[in-house]
């Protein structure tokens, strides 16, 4: 346990940054870059998503840095952690608790194929060519005050590399999981797929305070390097408490010919900044993106997804759905932007918000931005309530009020939740949703 | 029990305006009832009132199925006592399948713990499909959409065999059918017919009077029940129109709550 003087809410500076750099014992570039961050962050300002002023959210409220113990299998976690660990997946799986990594495992198999499944902090230190050829690539790390901070701030992480030609068959699995509010948890996701591979991540955020936990942030970015040709399949499930503010950036850059699917469960109770990016780089390069989204209590909710196409006959698809109930407000934005000579691309985005209550508020903004000619894209955009129609004609039929609108509901995220690919995520989104959708 | 389906002096508004002016009709097990009439008289009004369509508003006049007063209960009550009324225009609900939705509506029926088996459902929805002559596929498909009119009140019948209802309202169901689905539809009808349900047939055609026969006709007009009779009744409206019932009974416009 790494035990530092600083206290919640105190400013990051350079030498905090540069004692957790040392205190792991990382390359001399990466101390670099840490405390280029931290001092960059001082001036820096916070990002400004769409009608969300993000700036009341405790955004310093990220803790101190509070490794875990390793643990020697699942079998050690908490009971409320091991549930979420389906036995098929265990034998490739990566658990962070809190600000550290505390299990990491790979098959024999996929080690021998040259697959790297491990901590971000581990792989800089014994693959430290591939991730620093890669790591903030996809994103500048001087972006705002918010990725500053969190270049200069994250622990444990994720990294993950696919060899070329390597196709990976089993979901390589992450739990990421904090127990405590005081705690940093700011885990870096860094995913390379090299040429012709093909790999499929799935991760569960979670965190487990119980109540009356003080305000705390989760703040994590994604970035997912698809080289020519390759796959990656990226689906996440983000479970937080009401009083985290989740902040997740998600960014991937996109090769010739190669493909990214994310798949987006931001189930939440608190606030949530969520911001995904496709950058299709290379000619014939594809994007597809689902976000399932519930908002309920006070919750404050920006969902934005993006794709920027620079590759000729590129191809973005982004649909996000959400319901909204109670008092939440969720200000969802889809981004398509064409730069010109991106001949022959396509684009095309849905949001549907569902509204539940007269107190939510849903808006959905779509933003086409074209400056090539000779492309296609469209958009959709619908903010509703559920139909009274609808209410009769199954209440006509003897079923409850209650029981029509749940079906109705569930109907409305049906059309994109049975189209994820992975049956384990399906099932869990399923649940999820019941769960949120019930209380 | 046999069913007994009483409406009595029934009045019903739509914003304000009052479109049913006093409904009086007696519907007993194994009888069939057809209303007839021009558009905008006040037919599918009706149905919907009867329903407990939140729409409509029920100002005056009793309704019960079996002594119950139906006019207290929920469109969800409604439907568990017995009522079903196959619609002129049925919702597309996205993303809920037809046999999820079937099954839901059958186990509205059952108690708790007392569900319907997957296994005898699906034997059960499959027979009644084939007796409509639809496609299997229909009861992975969400319901009613992208379901041709025809389609649409196909599923209309299934759900009645399916839930075995009292007192069955058939509004307009023959509207947007050609005469193989007519016949089909008139088929599902005829075999559900039984001493112990009632059924109330709205149409403005005679046409589907030719494969079911009803035992009583009326004629409604401007919100009422204006005259009645046996199934000749609906022969010679085919033949003669309506008006030689408002020329008998001094009627100059049929309709009601027009603007």
């Amino acid at each position: 346990m790494l035990n530092m003087s600083t206290q919640t809410n105190s400013p990051v500076n350079q030498s905090l940054a540069d004692a957790l750099s040392r205190s792991k014992q990382e390359p001399a570039w990466l101390t670099a870059l840490r405390t280029e961050a931290a001092e960059a962050a001082q001036t820096l300002e916070w990002p400004k998503p769409e009608k969300m002023n993000i700036t009341r959210w405790n955004l310093d409220a990220f803790g101190q840095h509070k490794a875990s113990d390793k643990v020697a299998d699942v079998s050690a976690l908490p009971e409320a952690v091991k549930e979420l660990v389906p036995a098929e997946a265990s034998a490739n799986l990566l658990v962070q608790r809190n600000s550290g990594v505390v299990l990491s495992q790979l098959s024999e198999e996929l080690r021998s194929k040259g697959v790297i499944f491990t901590d971000l902090e581990t792989a800089a230190r014994e693959h430290e060519d591939l991730v620093k050829a890669h790591l903030f690539t996809a994103i500048n790390k001087n972006e705002d005050k918010l990725t500053a901070l969190h270049a200069a701030l994250w622990s444990g992480g994720v990294f993950v590399y696919v060899p070329k030609n390597v196709e990976v068959e089993l979901p390589l699995q992450a739990l990421l999981y904090s127990d405590d509010a005081e705690a940093t948890f700011a885990p870096h996701i860094l995913i390379v797929a090299d040429s012709h591979s093909r790999v499929t991540y799935v991760d569960n955020v979670i965190t487990n305070f119980g109540e009356g936990a003080a305000a705390s942030i989760h703040q994590s970015i994604v970035e997912v390097i698809v080289k020519p040709g390759a796959q990656v399949q990226f689906a996440t499930i983000h479970q937080l408490g009401q009083s985290v503010s989740d902040l997740t950036l998600r960014r991937a850059v996109i090769e010739n010919d190669g493909r990214i699917e994310w798949i987006i469960g931001d189930l939440q109770d608190g606030n949530i900044l969520s911001d995904t990016l496709s950058v299709l780089k290379g000619n014939g390069s594809t994007s597809d993106a689902k976000v399932i989204s519930i908002g309920s209590g006070s919750q404050k909710m920006s969902l934005t997804t993006q794709a920027v196409h620079f590759g000729k006959s590129s191809d973005s698809n982004m649909v996000t759905r959400a319901v909204m109930k109670e008092q939440g407000t969720a200000i969802i934005n889809g981004i398509t932007k064409i730069e010109k000579g991106a001949t022959k691309a396509n684009g095309v985005q849905t949001e549907k918000v569902l509204m539940l209550s007269p107190q939510a508020r849903g808006d959905a903004n779509p933003i086409l931005l074209i400056d090539e000619d000779d492309v296609t894209a469209g958009h959709a955009a619908s903010v509703g309530q559920v139909n009274p129609e609808q209410i009769f004609y199954l209440m006509s039929r003897g079923i409850s009020k209650q029981e029509a609108e749940r079906l109705i509901i569930h109907g409305f995220l049906t059309p994109v939740v049975s189209e994820i690919p992975i049956e384990a995520v399906r099932e869990r989104l399923h649940k999820l949703l019941e769960r949120k959708l019930g209380s | 029990m046999s069913t007994q389906f009483s409406i009595n002096n029934l009045k019903a508004t739509i914003e304000g305006k009052e479109i049913l002016k006093g409904i009086n009709l007696e519907i007993k097990g194994g009888e069939i009832h057809a209303i007839m009439g021009p558009n905008g008289t006040g037919k599918s009004t009706l149905a919907s009132a009867l329903m407990g369509h939140p729409k409509y508003e029920v100002t005056d006049g009793e309704v019960a199925i079996n002594g119950e007063d139906l006019l207290e209960m929920e469109v969800d009550e409604r439907a568990r006592a017995g009522l079903f009324l196959a619609m002129q225009y049925p919702s597309e609900i996205a993303g809920v399948t037809n046999s999820d939705f079937l099954r839901s509506a059958i186990n509205a029926r059952r108690e708790e713990g007392n569900e319907i088996s997957l296994i005898k459902f699906i034997r059960q929805m499959e027979s009644k499909m084939k007796e409509l002559d639809m496609n299997p596929e229909f009861a992975h498909r969400y319901l009613n959409e992208g379901f041709s009119g025809g389609e649409k009140k196909r599923n209309e019948i299934l759900q009645m065999m399916l839930l075995d209802p009292k007192l069955v309202i058939l509004d307009e169901i023959d509207s947007g059918l050609d005469i193989d689905a007519l016949k089909i539809v008139a088929a599902g009808v005829n075999a559900m017919r039984s001493e112990d349900r009632g059924f109330l047939i709205i149409t403005h055609y005679q046409r589907l009077l030719n494969y079911i026969t009803p035992d009583f006709v009326h004629v409604m007009m401007q919100g009422r029940i204006v005259k009645s009779g046996g199934p000749e009744l609906a022969e010679r409206l085919e033949n003669e129109g309506y008006d030689w019932v408002k020329e008998e009974l001094g009627i100059v416009d049929e309709t009601v709550g027009q603007a």
